[in-house]
């Protein structure tokens, strides 16, 4: 009987001479190290080149990302629904809303604080604004608000300004919610500190005093509601004032028919009367009526 | 003489070179197996690696990486026989090694017991021109001993200054710095067939590999299985392979005789192949198995089955007591020990002051050999097993690979040879200039 094992027989168990030599060139260092890692960075590197030659592939690629992105931004972990303002006024609250121009929902990936928080600044009204995404969804504004401090009467038009001088609204636009002290003339919003000082001087007089008006760019004239002005000098116009109110307090000097108190020059106080205060002057002072108003110099 | 001179310098180059990468392959081609050692230097002295006297290439610690082995092809009494054959063998083991070790091997020593090597005792004599020994004149004793005739087509295989003696002093192993008139030495000339070594140097080309080095087995084998002071005192190595059986004196740790007879396991193999009808593999079976040389009243009821597949019925159920395997083994590998016993008394090792002999090789691990060997060689015979080296397998640890471990250790505590020193400078060629370019393009 033959054996049932199948004898291997014929083959040489030695390696030939092209298997053995490749054997040896795969154990070499350097050839390992060029197959393992030289060549799979050349195949990407020469792959990544070719793919980017095609410009098809380049935007394919960009709008991948941006697809991808865009996808991110606007999964509703990223959305803001709501816009809470707080600090400002009803009305000031709807130019906010038109300033702001945003319509939500809208992913907060695409919402530009820092532009938006410009473009309130910018608005007249407005102070200070300060936004900020809050989680929830919530673009929180809190604003700070201008305070009207002076009604300014200009030639233009009557405004409002604050304790600053800078524009706050036109009065037809917007009620001052208690009456204001008033001032006129070009540059009175250069000098809001000055004026509100002036007024708080001014406190005693009440009802009487209508406004201030600024004189060509350097003085106050004081303006009473009988139509007495009262010239303040550019410096110590506190003092001036003071003084007339002393004055006033004394001899009640605002009450009489008195149509303009010169302070300009403090060391030479001016009064001008009225034209029939005049006449009535002359007449005591010569004893004889004067039917013929003063022309002229109206000064005393 | 300046042909040696070259070719073994070329071989030590590449040796150093192969430290310097760090990996070095051994091969031990022997004419029944073909062990394949891949060697990693870790550390090399820098400082020990100046010529000279000094050893060759520094105390490396060295570790192995890789070992295979192979059985032998085209190779009969240690010498290469079958190119073809020969090549593939050491294909399949290089591969196989440098599969083990991971690393691409380049160079690689190799040694081989064949080729009738032949051993002379040599010895010069010069007088100092200054009082003290210098390199020049270790280098010029040297070249003093007379070469006799080496025969035709014969080679110079190892050249070892045993001994040095200064005036009456004798004994000396480095007579640098001494102080004396007359210089002399004792050389030991190994020399074998060059037919061989060109064989052997087209099979290693072939294989793409580097000759690196080469040394005669029974030389390596000593030195792998030989204990220290057994090579200080005197001893000889009988390595008992496959084809031939090996074997080399060692005195004062350098060898001073080898020789080979060609005769080993492989014919007590046949003797049973012959005497009992059966293939070789099978007498290689059982002889590894049930084989000895001392028969006791136990091995006749030891029954060993004859197992064939021939259809003879007869044929195929045969049998055969272990008394019986012995008496076919017994006389081969007494007649071995006999050619070994004749070899060493023309060698005069009954009148060296140490008898001791070392069993080693494959062979060696017949049951009852040392017993049998003492009988014949001396009453101080042992079996010898190669050193340990590091991170050598388990199953290369056995005697059979005593050539391979010690031709280990010979590339990394290579002893001084002829040629280790420089060539003495009244034998330089005349045209000096040429020499001096030829050094700057082999350097640079």
């Amino acid at each position: 009987m033959r054996s049932l094992m199948r004898r291997r027989s014929g083959v040489d168990p030695a390696p030939s001479i092209w298997t053995y030599r490749v054997q040896r060139l795969w154990l070499t260092p350097f050839f390992r190290r060029l197959l393992r890692v030289g060549l799979p960075a050349f195949a990407l590197a020469f792959g990544t080149l070719w793919y980017f030659t095609d410009e098809d592939n380049v935007t394919a690629l960009v709008e991948g990302v941006q697809e991808i992105r865009r996808e991110i931004e606007n999964r509703p972990e990223f959305r803001v629904n709501l816009m809470a303002i707080e600090g400002a006024s009803p009305v000031v609250t709807d130019e906010v809303r038109g300033a702001m121009g945003l319509d939500l929902p809208q992913s907060s990936f695409d919402i530009d604080l820092d532009m938006l928080r410009e473009r309130l600044v910018a608005l007249p009204a407005i102070a200070d604004a300060d936004l900020r995404i809050q989680s929830g969804g919530i673009l929180s504004v809190t604003i700070t608000e201008r305070v009207p401090a002076l009604i300014w009467q200009t030639r233009e038009g009557t405004v409002l300004i604050d304790a600053e001088g800078h524009f706050v609204a036109g009065l037809e636009d917007r009620v001052p919610e208690r009456p204001l002290p008033m001032v006129g003339g070009a540059g009175a919003d250069m000098v809001v500190d000055e004026a509100l000082a002036l007024f708080a001087v001014a406190e005693p007089l009440g009802d009487r005093l209508r406004g201030l008006v600024r004189v060509g760019l350097r003085r106050w004239d004081v303006v009473l509601d009988s139509g007495l002005r009262i010239q303040l000098p550019e410096t110590g116009a506190r003092a001036a004032l003071d003084r007339v109110l002393a004055l006033d307090d004394v001899q009640e000097i605002l009450s009489r028919d008195v149509m303009r108190i010169d302070l300009r020059n403090p060391r030479r106080p001016t009064v001008q009367l009225s034209p029939d205060a005049m006449t009535a002057l002359r007449q005591l002072r010569d004893g004889e009526p004067n039917p013929q108003p003063l022309s002229g110099d109206q000064r005393g | 003489m300046n042909l040696l001179y070259q070719s073994q310098r070329a071989m030590r180059a590449k040796r150093q070179e192969a430290m310097r990468r760090g990996v070095l392959a051994v091969l031990d081609i022997g004419s029944h197996k073909m062990s394949c050692l891949v060697l990693r230097f870790d550390e090399t002295d820098p400082g020990a690696a100046s010529e000279g006297v000094g050893a060759m290439a520094g105390q490396a610690g060295f570790r192995v990486i890789g070992a295979n082995t192979t059985r032998s092809r085209g190779v009969r009494f240690g010498e290469i026989d079958t190119v073809q054959e020969t090549e593939r063998a050491i294909r399949t083991t290089v591969q196989a090694a440098q599969k083990m070790a991971q690393v691409r091997v380049d160079h690689v020593i190799v040694s081989f017991a064949g080729a009738r090597p032949r051993s002379y005792g040599l010895d010069g004599e010069i007088t100092l021109t200054t009082g003290t020994v210098h390199d020049a004149d270790v280098a010029r004793v040297l070249a003093a001993c007379d070469i006799p005739d080496l025969g035709q087509g014969r080679e110079v295989l190892h050249a070892q200054p045993v001994n040095f003696s200064l005036d009456h002093r004798t004994g000396m192993g480095d007579p640098r710095g001494h102080v004396g008139n007359r210089l002399s030495v004792d050389m030991h000339l190994l020399t074998i067939e060059a037919a061989a070594i060109e064989t052997l140097l087209y099979c290693v080309k072939r294989c793409d590999l580097e000759l690196a080095g080469l040394a005669s087995a029974p030389y390596v084998a000593g030195i792998s299985s030989l204990v220290e002071d057994e090579q200080e005192l005197g001893a000889a190595c009988i390595d008992m392979g496959g084809g031939t059986t090996s074997l080399s004196i060692f005195m004062k740790k350098h060898m001073i005789f080898a020789d080979t007879v060609r005769m080993g396991g492989d014919h007590v193999t046949s003797d049973i192949s012959q005497g009992l009808q059966i293939p070789m593999c099978d007498a290689e079976r059982i002889k590894t198995r049930f084989g000895g040389v001392i028969a006791t009243g136990m091995d006749d009821r030891e029954i060993i089955e004859l197992a064939s597949d021939t259809g003879d019925w007869n044929h195929d159920r045969r049998t055969v007591s272990r008394a019986e395997l012995i008496g076919v083994m017994r006389p081969r590998v007494e007649e071995i020990l006999e050619e070994v016993r004749a070899r060493l008394d023309a060698a005069g090792f009954d009148h060296l002051p140490s008898q001791r002999i070392v069993l080693t090789g494959g062979s060696s691990q017949i049951p009852g050999l040392d017993g049998l060997a003492s009988r014949i060689l001396g009453n101080q015979v042992r079996l010898g097993r190669p050193l340990r080296v590091q991170g050598l397998p388990q199953s290369t640890c056995g005697p059979a690979f005593s050539s391979a471990v010690g031709l280990a250790l010979f590339a990394a505590y290579p002893q001084d040879e002829w040629w280790d020193f420089e060539t003495p400078a009244d034998r330089y060629p005349a045209r000096s200039l040429k020499r001096a370019v030829k050094w700057f393009r082999d350097n640079w």
